[in-house]
C-alpha cells in the first residue's frame, strides 16, 4: 500500500473551487478549518471547535445532546428527564442504539422517553413545580430507578430555574441521586460542550456525593471502559477481550452502564478510553483526584486491536502479557479468514469519512486492515488535541475537513467520488442518491458491534453490502 | 374614531402607574372609552380605577385553566371608573420563570380576543425597565404608537428616559412607534422644569406637561382612588386634565427620538450644575482639606 493518497488529484485546487461559493468573509474563515494533510506534518493544520457560520448547514449537535444523547443516556438504571418542551426529548428518543441488559421499564430504562413537557405557563411562572411532580411521579412508577438526572433543554436557562435546588431536596427525599445538568442546547458551539458540561456532573454530583458500592472487593486487575456507548454491542464485544486477558472491567461508560459502576469507578487501577473526545475531562479528573491512569485505546480493526491488547497488558503483570499474546494469537485464524474473504472485493476502494468523537481517525486503520484507502476525514465537533491525534492514522494527501458544511461535503464527494462515504443519516440519502454506496458510521447503519473481534468480521461484512451491492449496477436510467 | 394606543414607560417607583391612571380618568371626561393593559407581574397598574387590586389576572387565570386558549375574555377584563376597562396581565412572582414571555402571551391574548373592539384608547403600563424582549412588546409592530416617558429631575430618571428613547429608536423603523413626550413628575430637585425641557428637547421631543407635586395624590392614592374621583374640583385633578386634554391633542405628533450617549447626558446635567465635574470634586476636596488643616 501507498505512503500517500489523492496522488494526481488536485485536492487543493478543488478546495478552493468549493470555497469560490461563499462570500469573502465566510470563505476566509472556512477555508482555515479544511486542509491537505502534508507529510512530515505536526499537525492535521485546522482550526476547529469555533462557531458554525450561519446559514451554512452545519452537521453539529448541541450540548443537550452531548449529554442527554451521549454521556448521561445509556446509563440504564437511572431515568433522564428531557427538562422542557416535548421535542428535545422527543426527537432524540432512542437515537443512538445504546444496547442494554435488563428489563425495560423494570430496572431498566433505555429506550422510554421522559420529559417534563413544558408548557407556556411553565415558561411564564417557572418550571420547578413540574419537576418535583415529574421526579415524584417517575420515583412512584418505577420504585426500582436508582437515579434520575434532569438535562436542561434550552427554556431552562434562559428562564433561569434553579434545578439545583430541587435536585438536592428531591435527592434527599427519595435517598437517590437526583443530578441537575446544566447542557442547555445554545451553550457552546457544538456537542462537545455537553460532554464536558456531562463529566463535570458526575464529578460533582456523583463523585462527589456517593461512594464506591459497600462490600465492593478490589482486585488487581480492575480496569474500566470509559467512552463506549454500546452501540449495537460495542462495549460487550470489547469487553470480552479485556476479560479474556485476565483484566476485570468493574464499570462501562456509559454504554449499558449503571449508576454503581460510576460510583465504583474511582477504584479502577486503570481507566481505558475509547472516545477520548467526550470522557477525556472526567479521566483527567479522575488521575488528579484518585491517582487513577488513564490510557487510550482502539479496538477497531485487528491490527488495532493487537496493537492496544498489548499496550494494556504492558500496564499488568506477565500473566497479562502472555494471555494478551494467547488472546491476539487465538483471533487471528478469524482475523485472516474475514480478511481472505473480503480483502479481494474491497482492495483500493476509496472512502470519505465525516462523524464525530474518535471515529474520523479509528476507524482509519480498520479499513487499512481491509486495503481500503482513506481520501478524506474530519471532525463534526473536535478540538485541537483530536486532530494532533489524527495524522498518523492518515496518509499524506488527505483531505481534512473541520465542520464541513453540506455543501462542502457533498461538492467534495462529487469531485472526488470515493466508493464509499461513511457519515451519518442526514448525509446517508443525499450520496446515496448520487449513486454512492454509504455507511453511517453513527449507528452502524442499524448494525454493529464494530469494536473488537467479533465487531471486524460484521465492519468488513457491512463494507463489502455496500460497496458491491449489485444495485448500483442497475443504476443507470433505462432512457 | 380609529383606535389609538398608547404606552407609560419611565423609571420604577417614578409614578408610572399613578400619572397614567389619572391621566386615562381624565380623558374620560373627554368622552373617550378606555383599557388598559397592565404588563407589570406586580399587577398594580389599574389598582386606583378598579378600587381594589387585581386578582384575576390573565396569566394566573390562564395557569389554572391549563393554557390561555382555555380562557374567555370575560374572565379577565374587569369594568372600573366611570367604565374604564382594566386587564392585568399579571406573572410570575419576583425570581422565578419568565415575566417577559408572560406580557407577549397575554397581549396575544387580548389581540386575538377582541379586546381592543369598541374603546378609544389602549394604553400599556409598563414595568420600569425594559429588561427584555417581552417587555418590549408594547412598543413593537402593531401596537402602541405613542410612548410617553414619566420621569423627574433626577439623574436616574433622566438615564432611565434616554435609556427607554433607545429602545424605542430601536422599533421606530421596524414598527410606527413613536415618542409622544416627557411627562415630568416634580420631585422638587433643582432646576428641574428646565432640565425636563432640556432633556425633552435633546431627545428631539418635547415636554408635554409639568406634574406639580402635591400631597393630595398619596391622599387619594390612600382610597385606592384617583385624584380625579376623590378630588375632582382639586388643583392637582385640573393639572391631570390639562395633561390628558394634551396627550388627546397630541395624536400623530410623535416624533423618532434622538436618543444622546451617556457623556453628552452628563454633559448636559453638568451644564445645569446638576452634576458636578471632576476638576470641581477635586477643587472642592481640596479645599475641604485645607480648611481642616
Amino acid at each position: 500500500m501507498s505512503l500517500s493518497v489523492n496522488e494526481g488529484v488536485d485536492v487543493k485546487g478543488l478546495v478552493d473551487q468549493v470555497l469560490e461559493a461563499y462570500p469573502e468573509k465566510s470563505r476566509k474563515r472556512r477555508a482555515k478549518h479544511i486542509n491537505v494533510l502534508e507529510a512530515e506534518a505536526k499537525d492535521c493544520g485546522v482550526k476547529s471547535n469555533i462557531k458554525s457560520i450561519p446559514g451554512v448547514m452545519t452537521i453539529r449537535g448541541c450540548a443537550y445532546a452531548g449529554s442527554k444523547g451521549v454521556v448521561w443516556g445509556p446509563i440504564k438504571d437511572m431515568i433522564h428527564i428531557s427538562h422542557g418542551p416535548v421535542g428535545c426529548g422527543y426527537y432524540s428518543w432512542s437515537g443512538r442504539r445504546n444496547y442494554y441488559v435488563g428489563d425495560t421499564g423494570v430496572d431498566s430504562w433505555g429506550t422510554m422517553h421522559f420529559t417534563t413537557d413544558f408548557q407556556e405557563k411553565d415558561i411564564v411562572f417557572g418550571g420547578d413545580k413540574k419537576l418535583h411532580q415529574a421526579i415524584a411521579e417517575i420515583n412512584d412508577l418505577f420504585p426500582l430507578v436508582n437515579g434520575i438526572s434532569i438535562q436542561s433543554e434550552c427554556p431552562i436557562g434562559l428562564i433561569g430555574d434553579d434545578i439545583e435546588a430541587v435536585a438536592r431536596a428531591k435527592a434527599e427525599e427519595l435517598g437517590k441521586p437526583v443530578v441537575p445538568v446544566r447542557c442547555e442546547g445554545f451553550r457552546g458551539v457544538s456537542q462537545s460542550l455537553g460532554h464536558h458540561i456531562a463529566n463535570d456532573v458526575i464529578r460533582d454530583w456523583i463523585f462527589e456525593k456517593t461512594e464506591p458500592k459497600e462490600g465492593f472487593v478490589s482486585t488487581p486487575y480492575d480496569v474500566t471502559i470509559i467512552g463506549d456507548y454500546n452501540i449495537g454491542g460495542d462495549a460487550w464485544a470489547s469487553r470480552i477481550l479485556l476479560e479474556e486477558i485476565g483484566l476485570r472491567v468493574i464499570a462501562q461508560w456509559s454504554g449499558d452502564g449503571t449508576l454503581a459502576e460510576l460510583e465504583n469507578t474511582p477504584k479502577a487501577k486503570v481507566n481505558l478510553i475509547h472516545c477520548y473526545r467526550s470522557m477525556n475531562y472526567i479521566a483527567r479528573h479522575m488521575e488528579e483526584k484518585f491517582g487513577i491512569p488513564w490510557m487510550e485505546y482502539n479496538f477497531f480493526g485487528p491490527s488495532q486491536i493487537a496493537e492496544s491488547l498489548r499496550k494494556i497488558a504492558a500496564l499488568f503483570d506477565d500473566t497479562i502479557k502472555e494471555n494478551a499474546e494467547k488472546v491476539i494469537a487465538k483471533y487471528q485464524p478469524m482475523v485472516d479468514a474475514v480478511i481472505a474473504k473480503y480483502k479481494p472485493r474491497l482492495e483500493g476502494k476509496k472512502v470519505m469519512i465525516y462523524v464525530g468523537g474518535l471515529r474520523p481517525r479509528h476507524v482509519v486503520d480498520a479499513y487499512h486492515d481491509l486495503g481500503m484507502e482513506i481520501v478524506g476525514t474530519g471532525y463534526e465537533f473536535a478540538h485541537n488535541d483530536d486532530y494532533q491525534r489524527t495524522q498518523h492514522y492518515v496518509k499524506e494527501g488527505t483531505l481534512i475537513y473541520d465542520d464541513v458544511t453540506a455543501f462542502e461535503l457533498e461538492k467534495f464527494v462529487e469531485a472526488m467520488r470515493p466508493d464509499l462515504v461513511a457519515s451519518g443519516i442526514k448525509e446517508k440519502y443525499v450520496f446515496q442518491k448520487m449513486g454512492l454506496p454509504f455507511r453511517q458510521m453513527h449507528s452502524w447503519d442499524y448494525s454493529g458491534p464494530y469494536h473488537g473481534y467479533d465487531g471486524f468480521a460484521i465492519f468488513a461484512r457491512d463494507m463489502d453490502l455496500a460497496i458491491n451491492n449489485p444495485v448500483w449496477g442497475i443504476m443507470k436510467a433505462p432512457f | 374614531m380609529a383606535l389609538r394606543q398608547i404606552a407609560f414607560y419611565g423609571k420604577g417607583g417614578i409614578g408610572k402607574s399613578t400619572t397614567s391612571q389619572n391621566t386615562l380618568a381624565a380623558l374620560v371626561e373627554l368622552d373617550q372609552k378606555i383599557l388598559i393593559v397592565g404588563c407589570d407581574p406586580k399587577a398594580d397598574s389599574t389598582r386606583l380605577i378598579l378600587h381594589a387590586k387585581a386578582q384575576d389576572t390573565v396569566l394566573h387565570l390562564a395557569a389554572e385553566a391549563g393554557s390561555v386558549e382555555d380562557l374567555e375574555l370575560e374572565d379577565v377584563l374587569k369594568i372600573g371608573y366611570k367604565g374604564i376597562k382594566c386587564v392585568e396581565s399579571g406573572g410570575p412572582e419576583p425570581g422565578v420563570g419568565c415575566a417577559g414571555r408572560g406580557v407577549i402571551t397575554s397581549i396575544n391574548f387580548l389581540e386575538e380576543n377582541g379586546a381592543y373592539d369598541d374603546v378609544d384608547y389602549v394604553s400599556y403600563d409598563v414595568l420600569g425597565d425594559v429588561v427584555c424582549g417581552g417587555f418590549a412588546m408594547p412598543i413593537r409592530e402593531n401596537k402602541a404608537q405613542e410612548i410617553y416617558i414619566v420621569m423627574s429631575g433626577e439623574m436616574m430618571a433622566l438615564y432611565a428616559a434616554n435609556n427607554i428613547a433607545k429602545g424605542i429608536l430601536k422599533y421606530a423603523n421596524s414598527g410606527g412607534v413613536r415618542l409622544g413626550g416627557l411627562i415630568c413628575n416634580e420631585r422638587k430637585t433643582d432646576k428641574e422644569l428646565e432640565l425636563a425641557e432640556a432633556l425633552a428637547k435633546r431627545l428631539g421631543s418635547q415636554l408635554i406637561h409639568f406634574v406639580p407635586r402635591d400631597n393630595i395624590v398619596q391622599h387619594a392614592e390612600l382610597r385606592r382612588m384617583t385624584v380625579i374621583e376623590y378630588a375632582p374640583e382639586s388643583k392637582q385633578a385640573d393639572e391631570y386634565r390639562q395633561l390628558a386634554r394634551k396627550v388627546h391633542a397630541n395624536k400623530g405628533k410623535g416624533t423618532i427620538p434622538t436618543p444622546i450617549t451617556m457623556e453628552e447626558l452628563e454633559e448636559m446635567l453638568m451644564d445645569f450644575g446638576i452634576m458636578k465635574s471632576e476638576e470641581q470634586q477635586l477643587a472642592e476636596l481640596q479645599a475641604k482639606e485645607a480648611a481642616k488643616a
